[in-house]
């Protein structure tokens, strides 16, 4: 499942909601993105921006990359967008399996490709003014490696 | 050919999107990067770049030489950050 949204999300909640659909579920892989302060605490907040109904479509198919590539029983991402502050959730990614090895690259593979190839943009505001943040070369090799 | 910008692109264009009516010069992206450039310098500035430019067409990421018609959704941004 793929939920792009304002609010924020319960982790227990979520997986729960899936575990107790599903008892063959032997093992959950488990990402979450939280805003960073960075250096000195000068990050104040982030704005996310996304291209809504591509971001769906986007997530939607590397969802299904994944399934296709794992033995997942089930797989769910949400996304956030607009304004977050230092701590906040951004982002989870969780997959399903009957054993672990399956959620858990599944899991891996997921956060780097949507990191690359989900259209969300990050503005970042500190004292010194506002930044988007840039492609980072590591995030490239981290979705390349798959 | 409705045209959407994000990040720091559509900061420097100064809007979100708009419609153009396509003129027989433009077959593909990068035609309409051209025309768009020579518009005024916001475009220029934000264009100058190609190879930080990214961009989909009906939400489906193409490189430049794509061809696009006046029915399609044209969206340019940097690369993308998620996660």
């Amino acid at each position: 499942m793929i939920k792009v949204q304002k609010d924020d999300f319960d982790i227990n909640k979520e997986i729960k909601k899936i575990t107790s659909l599903n008892k063959n579920i032997g093992g959950t892989g488990l990402f979450i993105g939280n805003v960073r302060e960075g250096k000195n605490s000068e990050l104040k907040s982030m704005t996310l921006e996304h291209y809504p109904i591509m971001t769906e479509r986007q997530l939607e198919k590397i969802n299904n990359e994944a399934k296709a590539r794992w033995n997942l029983i089930d797989s769910l991402i949400i996304h956030r967008y607009g304004k977050l502050y230092p701590g906040d959730q951004i982002v989870l990614v969780a997959t399903f399996s009957r054993h672990r090895t399956d959620a858990l690259n599944a899991c891996e593979f997921l956060i780097d490709w949507l990191k690359t190839k989900a259209p969300f943009w990050k503005l970042e505001e500190s004292n010194q003014g506002s930044t988007w943040v840039k492609e980072r070369n590591s995030d490239l090799d981290a979705a390349n490696k798959w | 050919m409705q045209i959407k910008y994000f990040s720091w692109v559509k900061d420097q264009i100064g809007q979100e999107s708009e419609n153009i009516t396509i003129t027989e010069q433009i077959i593909t992206v990068k035609d309409l990067i051209n025309y768009l450039k020579k518009k005024n310098d916001k475009y220029a500035k934000a264009f100058a770049d190609d190879s930080v430019i990214r961009c989909a067409v009906n939400m489906e990421v193409t490189d430049l030489n794509h061809k696009i018609s006046d029915n399609d959704e044209i969206a340019f941004f940097p690369p993308m950050t998620g996660g």
